[in-house]
């Protein structure tokens, strides 16, 4: 496991690209606080983002989870192309002649993505926790650590996103259309979903359909619906609602049968993965 | 002896329409130094492909050391270089080969020793994208010797490279064998194989059609050259002798084919006290090359 791990870290390590685009997101989670600072001014309303209760214990998991989703991007980059080189530089053959099994190779790639979900969930955990401390009107223990779940979702989240990225990697071979693809398949099932509930069945509001039910199994869905967006919870956006007259029912928690849902995917995509190694002939 | 490979049986059919290895059996003994020779195309690589895991097998058996372990453990006993040298470009030859030690599990402590080996410390920094073609097939021999290998694999080693790129690495491979190292090479430069290699196995459309040693690859009893004053006579007293076979002359030469075993003081007494005086008298045999020509008609 260490070995592996060893091998995987100067894989990465060595490429300049792929250093440069870890620390960059590694900067950029750190860099959430700075939303703190965020002030604006809607008319003649002014609103300082931290006074708007996103820093509240608990809330700030959800909050600081769902912003911190979209720096994954960065390292979807560097997991797409950590694998989709060994193809084209021939290296996955070489590795193999060297003595590492086909299961080992896939095994090192899963770990160095869970590590990366790892590091990021810490990440997170502690910019959150001193953010909070540091703005939240409630700082009991028992109010910090509830809804902590947010960041089990996260975690989930980015394994599942990753392993993805790990499986497009190894189907496609090269970076720069297995990245295609996934921007692809983002638009797909948006495209497709309004396609089949708005056109072809006739949908005139947003009401929940059985086409919603289906949707939330597929992949990038199911890993979207782990953390619903935060901000219509957010107080002004709260204030807003009430004064045209939306009543918010959303639910926000994190769902154990997502997180089934999501964890199937990263099953399928790794041992997807393992499948082809296994079977393709190099 | 002690068989470090054996396969047995093994086809692989790509798509199920190319049968690029048909039925193929043979076994590499520790010591011995081995030539695969075929035409391109013939199955050399996926043969080889097969026994080093990268290419699935679609029916047959092999196994390494006489089946004791996985072969991807038997793996890092091995030392193998196929076609192209596959390395990180953007990681420098040093650490390269330290990549290699931590995947077959053992320490660096080979690196420098190797690198000197093939010639390349002084670039042991220098990215392996920087280095040119012959380099880069040294540094695969660098990388395959790391372990100090039970057996070393080569696939066309020489393939692509100059003069003096082909002549250090044949150099390379002969200090290699001379310390006793089995290696298995894979090659259509019969000159190469002929040069190092004890044991060849001939391919062809992925059959396998000879296995054995060099020298007994052909009834090889090796033919004269010779030369006198009345080629003619000579041709005529030559058809008398019971170990010829036939005669040619050619360029002012004369070709003598042999049916059975003949030695060259022989042919000269015989040709002596029949009064004929030789002005040239070469013993030859038939070059690998001719053969495998031979072979693969």
């Amino acid at each position: 496991m260490i070995r592996l791990l060893n091998i995987e870290f100067q894989k990465l390590w060595k490429n300049r690209a792929s250093k440069v685009l870890t620390i960059t997101y590694f900067v950029l989670l750190t860099l959430i606080s700075l939303i703190a600072a965020v002030e604006f001014d809607i008319g003649p309303i002014h609103i300082s983002v931290a006074d708007q209760g996103v820093f509240n214990f608990p809330f700030i998991w959800h909050f600081n989870t769902y912003v911190a989703d979209y720096f994954k991007i960065f390292l979807a980059v560097v997991i797409v192309s950590m694998m989709a080189n060994e193809y084209s530089y021939g290296t996955l053959k070489q590795n193999l002649i060297d003595g590492m099994s086909k299961k080992e190779f896939v095994l090192s790639k899963f770990i160095t993505v869970v590590l990366f979900a790892l590091i990021s969930t810490l990440f997170v955990f502690i910019v959150s926790l001193i953010l909070g401390t540091m703005y939240s009107s409630y700082t009991e223990i028992g109010i910090i650590f509830s809804q902590i779940d947010y960041l089990l979702a996260f975690f989930v989240k980015l394994v599942a996103f990753f392993s993805f990225c790990l499986f497009l990697g190894v189907l496609i071979k090269r970076s720069a259309f297995a990245l295609g693809f996934l921007l692809f398949w983002y638009m797909f099932e948006g495209i497709s979903f309004a396609i089949l509930k708005f056109l072809i069945l006739g949908q005139k509001n947003n009401e929940e359909t059985f086409i919603d039910k289906i949707y939330d199994f597929m992949p990038l869905e199911s890993m979207s619906n782990l953390i619903i967006e935060p901000l219509t919870r957010l107080n002004f956006a709260k204030t807003i609602g009430s004064q045209v007259g939306i009543e918010n029912i959303k639910d926000y928690s994190v769902h154990y049968t997502t997180l089934i849902i999501v964890l199937i995917w990263t099953a399928i995509f790794i041992f997807g993965s393992y499948y082809i190694v296994k079977k393709r002939d190099l | 002896m002690e068989t470090i490979l054996s396969i047995k049986n093994l086809n692989k059919i790509f798509g199920k329409k190319v049968h690029a290895v048909n039925n193929v059996s043979f076994e590499i003994q520790k010591g011995n130094v081995y030539g695969i020779l075929g035409p391109n195309g013939s199955g050399k690589s996926t043969t080889l492909g097969i026994v080093l895991n990268v290419v699935n097998k679609t029916s047959g058996e092999f196994s390494w050391f006489n089946g004791t372990m996985e072969t991807h453990e038997a793996l890092k006993k091995v030392g193998a270089i196929i076609e192209r040298p596959n390395f990180y470009p953007y990681m420098t030859a040093q650490e390269n080969l330290e990549l290699v030690c931590k995947i077959k599990d053992i320490p660096y402590t080979k690196v420098i020793e190797k690198l000197e080996l093939v010639g390349l410390l002084e670039r042991k920094d220098s990215k392996f994208k920087t280095f040119s073609l012959g380099m880069k097939q040294r540094l695969a021999i660098a990388s395959a010797l790391l372990n100090d290998p039970e057996i070393l694999i080569l696939d066309e080693p020489t393939n692509g490279l100059d003069p003096q790129g082909i002549r250090q690495i044949r150099d390379i491979i002969r200090l290699i064998a001379s310390q006793g190292t089995t290696i298995l090479l894979a090659s259509h430069l019969l000159d190469e194989v002929e040069k190092v290699c004890t044991h060849v196995v001939v391919l062809r459309y992925g059959k396998m059609l000879y296995q054995g040693l060099v020298d007994e690859m052909a009834s090889n009893e090796g033919f004269f050259e010779l030369q006198a004053n009345d080629n003619a006579l000579l041709m005529q007293v030559l058809d008398n002798h019971p170990s010829v076979k036939n005669c040619i002359e050619e360029e002012g030469k004369v070709i003598v084919h042999l049916k059975g075993k003949l030695e060259a003081e022989e042919l000269n007494q015989f040709l002596f006290e029949n009064k004929i005086i030789l002005s040239q008298l070469i013993k030859r045999k038939h070059s690998l090359e001719e053969q495998f020509l031979q072979l693969t008609k």
